[in-house]
């Protein structure tokens, strides 16, 4: 369920308050709220630059820069496929259109059931069991048909 | 007595199904109502036999692998090593034994694979701590002097000598705030040599930061850790409050008036922190940009404060060095390369992993050797030395020592040792294109020659395979390298050259219009 957007200021006030004793709190702060709301609202980034003595704009700017941090809510399950050289030499690029055509979305996209987000990554030290990806957290190496379909099936249940 | 059984936490070997090992493990001790206890150990780095099983016995430990779930009742059915004469389809045998591990010289790796890595007293029983030790009884000078003999190197890439780095952060003087910043934004594709060890002997990472910071006067260390590690992040942050419990960190390390503490924090997801000074800026909780140098972080670093930031295996190498003496590291190694690196074998090759050695083997001896040549049988094509911002090698230049100016001698460089073997299917000019393509990615934005060059690259590249005026893309191509390797204020937009025109220069065929193939679109 979402969160009613009204109590989203109040949560923040306390996810800041977690981490604001911190030297450079800023990156904590934003993993704080991704992990309270599963993404970065909007919302979120006045409060932040009122409690940090920064302006919106900078604290616009940080979110921004960093790939990790979402301005929309992921799907239910987040599949990471790794494309980085390893994994291209190990054929990343078939799992990928594999991947793709069977969710029949592109990178960066979620489904319209919300069931996934699929995004790309680059490197997740599995080089020597390429190519690799990360289902929710979990590492899968030597991705293979397979793998492909168990994945799927995660996903779809 | 108790039977310890290991079975790799390491996320390499995750990834290859070890927790579902464990499990089953788990289910034969209880059904067969064993006295048995697992340790969830690190990788020794042999991801081709991952998971790795290994038993304690009597006569030593005995290894498996590769073992899957459905291996282990027919493992324990077989007397899992511990009866005589009985063999298993998958028994590797003594593990010390296999000419993967013999071959290797492992001092910074010494333990990786072979302890509890959440274990302080193991870390200590095998010979953990005792460089910390040392470290308390010495003067500043002295450590730093230590290091400095040794020869180490900046093993994150730039290969900068790391007790200069040192002794320049000592002489900013006493009475001040500094740093230690550990670099553990381990982004090139192809090496997981920081990741291994921080899921695999994480306190010598910690021992390592300790060393540092008594040797510079720094009293607070910081590791940075990418967001694409959630294991190392875990076990480097039980590993701290484990390391705090007993002292080894905290206001009396060790039982000395010295005083040192750390902490974890997580990058975002962008590689250009990886650059020292991107990293300071994220860390201060700014956008990654890179910052233009002098002034060095060694003077003003984080916070604007002297700053020593190393690599993950700089840092670990500190304590065999302090523990066996800078001499006793420089004996390894060949040139100004000193000590040993921790080679990462990776991509389409047979036996991929870490192996820690002694600068000097060839690539060759590496690739084939080794490597055992590619996974899929084919002819090796390509190997990629360094990371995406490292060169592609041909067969020909085979012969080249892994050796930081043999290889920059070759218009190359050896980076973070990730070695990446590519099969004869690799297209080059698609590689050359994903490097600009990344460098386009990832930029920091901040210099011109990187923002906009590496997307002029990747259109005049797609202009190239589309057969459009090829002459004319790869002059403009070479210009454009030529621009962003002596204007960019970093490595990312300074060194995407290297793959880019290695792969156009060994590989030229590649670059050639292929008109049937063409024609058919």
């Amino acid at each position: 369920m979402q969160p009613a957007r009204t109590d989203i200021p109040t949560r923040t006030v306390s996810v800041i308050n977690d981490y604001r004793g911190l030297e450079g709190p800023l990156l904590p702060i934003l993993h704080g709220l991704q992990e309270e709301f599963g993404y970065v609202p909007q919302e979120s980034l006045p409060v932040i630059a009122e409690a940090l003595n920064i302006s919106r704009a900078e604290v616009y700017g940080v979110v921004s820069f960093y790939h990790d941090f979402r301005k929309h809510p992921a799907g239910r399950h987040v599949l990471k496929l790794c494309q980085a050289e390893a994994c291209q030499s190990m054929g990343s690029d078939a799992v990928a259109a594999k991947v793709k055509q069977a969710l029949g979305i592109g990178f960066h996209e979620t489904t319209k059931d919300g069931a996934v987000t699929l995004e790309p990554v680059y490197c997740l030290g599995l080089c020597a069991c390429s190519p690799s990806a990360m289902l929710n957290g979990e590492v899968i190496g030597r991705v293979d048909d397979d793998k492909i379909e168990e994945m799927l099936e995660v996903i779809r249940a | 007595m108790t039977l310890t059984i290991y079975i790799p936490g390491d996320s390499g070997a995750l990834a290859l199904g070890a927790d579902k090992v464990a499990f089953a493990v788990e289910r034969e001790i209880a059904q067969r109502g064993m006295d048995a206890r697992i340790v969830r150990n690190g990788s020794r780095g042999m991801y081709w036999l991952e998971p790795l099983l290994e038993v304690e016995t009597p006569k030593g430990r005995v290894a498996y692998g590769p073992v899957s779930a459905k291996d282990v009742a027919s493992l324990f059915d077989a007397g899992l090593g511990l009866v005589a004469h009985s063999t298993h389809p998958l028994a590797l045998g003594d593990p010390q034994e296999l000419l993967f591990i013999k071959k290797q010289q492992r001092l910074t790796f010494a333990r990786c694979g072979i302890t509890d890595p959440l274990s302080l007293d193991d870390y200590r029983a095998h010979d953990g701590l005792k460089g910390l030790t040392k470290a308390v009884g010495m003067t500043q000078t002295d450590i730093v002097a230590q290091v400095t003999e040794s020869g180490l190197r900046g093993r994150g890439g730039a290969g900068f000598p790391t007790g200069i780095k040192w002794k320049t952060v000592l002489d900013t003087g006493p009475g001040i705030q500094k740093y230690i910043v550990c670099n553990a934004d381990e982004g090139d594709s192809g090496t997981f040599a920081d990741r291994m060890i921080m899921e695999g002997d994480p306190f010598v990472l910690i021992e390592g930061m300790a060393i540092a910071g008594i040797a510079v006067g720094a009293t607070k260390g910081y590791i940075y850790i990418r967001s694409e590690y959630p294991h190392a992040v875990a076990v480097m942050r039980e590993a701290i409050l484990i390391a705090r419990q007993q002292h080894v960190l905290g206001s009396r390390i060790l039982g000395s008036d010295f005083a040192f503490d750390m902490e974890v924090r997580v990058g975002a997801g962008a590689y250009v922190c990886g650059e020292e000074t991107s990293l300071l800026e994220s860390l201060e909780g700014k956008r990654g940009q890179v910052r233009a140098k002098p002034p060095l972080p060694a003077h003003k670093g984080l916070f604007g404060k002297p700053t020593v930031i190393n690599n993950v295996i700089s840092l670990a190498s500190v304590p065999i060095i302090l523990d066996k003496g800078g001499a006793f590291y420089k004996e390894f190694g060949m040139g100004r390369s000193r000590g040993t690196m921790a080679l990462q074998i990776a991509g389409n090759v047979k036996h991929g992993g870490l192996f820690e050695a002694a600068f000097g083997l060839t690539l060759g001896e590496i690739v084939d050797d080794i490597g055992g040549g590619t996974a899929s049988g084919r002819p090796v094509k390509a190997v990629q030395v360094g990371g995406p911002l490292g060169a592609y090698f041909p067969r020909e230049l085979f012969d080249t020592p892994f050796d930081y100016e043999a290889f920059a001698a070759k218009d190359g460089l050896i980076g973070h040792a990730g070695i990446v073997v590519f099969d004869d299917t690799a297209d080059m000019l698609k590689q050359a294109r994903f490097a600009m393509e990344f460098c386009a990615i990832e930029s920091c934005s901040k210099c011109t020659p990187c923002r906009i060059g590496s997307t002029r690259g990747v259109e005049t590249l797609d202009l190239l395979a589309r057969g459009i005026e090829p002459q004319k893309q790869i002059e403009l191509v070479t210009d454009l390298c030529n621009t962003m390797k002596f204007g960019s204020l970093c490595a990312l937009g300074g060194f995407t050259p290297y793959p880019v025109m290695s792969a156009l220069t060994h590989f030229p065929e590649d670059f050639k219009p292929h008109p049937v193939a063409e024609a058919a679109e």
